[in-house]
């Protein structure tokens, strides 16, 4: 949690960088998406420890509350959802790519929004999933959210089908039928964001309408 | 102006007497790219320099393999501050190629595999201050560190030594290459600290 | 392949030079014409390169490049014939 004064507000999807200052000078930027809507002047990121990520280390190791930090933002107008927008939307997460697409659940939830909504969350294993209390409340208690999550390494026992990368069968049927014209969120690693990018367009829907975000 | 971050101090990196200005020592090699990573089959790699007139003379890579190779220990300093010392590289001094080249020109343009140019005085590619380098730790050149062969420029800012390199253009005028045309230096002197247009 | 971000990664660096944000912006590729949206630009380099490099999602050809120096910007916009900015209304 970051209190920023005279935070301007941001829409759900977008990010601040982060930059941070070693006494003799040296710096180190990240970028790091906002999770949920705006507090005031307080935002939430969430962040992820990285082996060997000097930044995230830093972060989750030896910042601690009320230390300043330097924060840009907020930032990028193309990956954004507003509860304005009444199309149904299908959200496609790949690890950490979800805290841009949780953000938007959220907004959706504070404006209390009857957009549907699907999430399809892929993570290596059960544990590695983020936020899995609030997801199961939410897909619960939000009325028109749907979520299905997808495993690669390791599943639950109740899970049907076994482990694997995502595929032209789980955004079938996880997400809604192109001739809808949903709007269309994958967030995640390069690879998994342009493996699903493509299924997606392969499905007929329109590239335009297939918005991606790479966290690289 | 920046804010100090308590407790930060970023990857291990050290001071040390032997590094140009506003450098920082790394023990890695951070690779840095301007875009997807060029392959070049050895069977089609060739290195060419053009004169001023258009007079051409190419290598082949079995050709360049039996040129009169050295191994040479060099510090290398990056513009984004890191420098990596004492660093070993195997190639072929830019003299050896420039022996049967007549030319009046002062100024090169060195182009890549990828598109990539850097231009540089030709003096600063002769008498034992460039190579054709293939070879790093002993081991041959990876492609993300420009592989098959790179140009290496020790005395210069990293950039101008291009990897994947494909030819040198002589020129009477210097023309401003990838970098140079959009803010970094004509020259790139690390000692001067001559990181960006006007330094 | 080298890994690349997209354009989303950009529009920090390029907030501090334009009044509005800009990846929402398409630049069609002056080597291809293929109309690219900012965000979704191939970007290699980073904060940590010598500058941010942008390449056409098509074709691949460099569409801009910025590089940020203390105390001013280069934006090099060859690589398109123009950029449309959405403005915010009113």
């Amino acid at each position: 949690m970051l209190d920023v004064p005279d935070w301007p507000g941001h829409d759900a999807g977008q990010h601040v960088d982060v930059r941070l200052t070693a006494p003799d000078g040296y710096t180190a930027q990240r970028s790091y998406s906002i999770a949920g809507p705006a507090d005031g002047d307080r935002i939430e990121l969430t962040v992820q420890h990285v082996d060997d990520g000097e930044v995230s280390d830093y972060l989750t190791t030896v910042y601690a509350i009320g230390d300043p930090v330097e924060v840009r933002g907020p930032v990028g107008g193309w990956f954004v959802w507003r509860p304005e927008h009444t199309d149904p939307v299908f959200l496609v997460a790949g690890g950490s790519g979800i805290v841009p697409l949780m953000a938007m659940i959220r907004a959706r939830a504070a404006a209390d929004s009857k957009t549907p909504f699907r999430l399809l969350y892929s993570a290596r294993s059960p544990s590695e999933i983020i936020f899995a209390d609030e997801l199961r409340r939410r897909a619960r208690d939000d009325r028109g959210l749907d979520v299905t999550y997808l495993y690669t390494r390791s599943a639950p026992e109740d899970w049907p089908g076994r482990p694997h990368r995502i595929s032209v069968a789980d955004l079938n049927s996880a997400g809604w039928p192109a001739d809808l014209r949903p709007a269309c969120f994958v967030c995640g690693p390069t690879g998994f964001v342009e493996t699903a990018a493509d299924i997606l367009v392969a499905l007929g829907h329109e590239p335009r309408r297939v918005k991606t975000e790479r966290f690289g | 102006m920046s804010i100090v971050s308590p407790g930060f101090s970023g990857r291990r990196r050290g001071a040390d007497n032997r590094l140009p200005p506003g450098q920082y020592l790394t023990h890695d090699f951070p690779v840095l790219s301007a875009g997807p990573t060029p392959r070049v089959p050895l069977d089609r790699w060739e290195f060419r320099i053009t004169t001023e007139q258009g007079e051409k003379h190419t290598w082949s890579w079995n050709e360049l393999q039996e040129l009169t190779s050295e191994q040479i220990t060099v510090d290398i300093h990056c513009v984004t501050k890191w420098s990596k010392l004492g660093t070993t590289w195997t190639g072929v001094s830019l003299d050896t190629f420039f022996e049967d080249v007549d030319t009046a020109a002062d100024y090169a343009l060195a182009y890549s595999y990828g598109g990539y140019t850097t231009n540089l005085p030709l003096e600063d590619l002769l008498d034992g201050r460039s190579y054709i380098a293939y070879e790093y730790e002993g081991e041959p050149l990876a492609p993300e560190h420009g592989g098959p062969a790179r140009l290496l420029v020790p005395h210069l800012y990293l950039w101008k030594s291009a990897k994947w390199i494909r030819g040198i253009q002589l020129q009477i005028e210097d023309e401003p290459g990838f970098w140079e045309s959009v803010g970094y230096h004509d020259y790139g002197d690390p000692w001067r600290e001559q990181r960006y247009q006007g330094d | 392949m080298t890994e690349h971000l997209d354009g989303n990664d950009m529009a920090g660096a390029l907030s501090e030079i334009f009044a509005v944000d800009v990846s929402a912006a398409t630049a069609p590729c002056a080597s291809c014409k293929r109309v690219n949206v900012v965000a979704e630009l191939r970007v290699y380099g980073g904060p940590s390169a010598p500058g941010l490099v942008a390449r056409c999602c098509g074709c691949d050809e460099v569409v801009l490049r910025l590089v940020c120096g203390p105390g001013a910007a280069w934006l090099d916009l060859r690589g398109t014939t123009a950029l449309r900015i959405p403005l915010p209304p009113g």
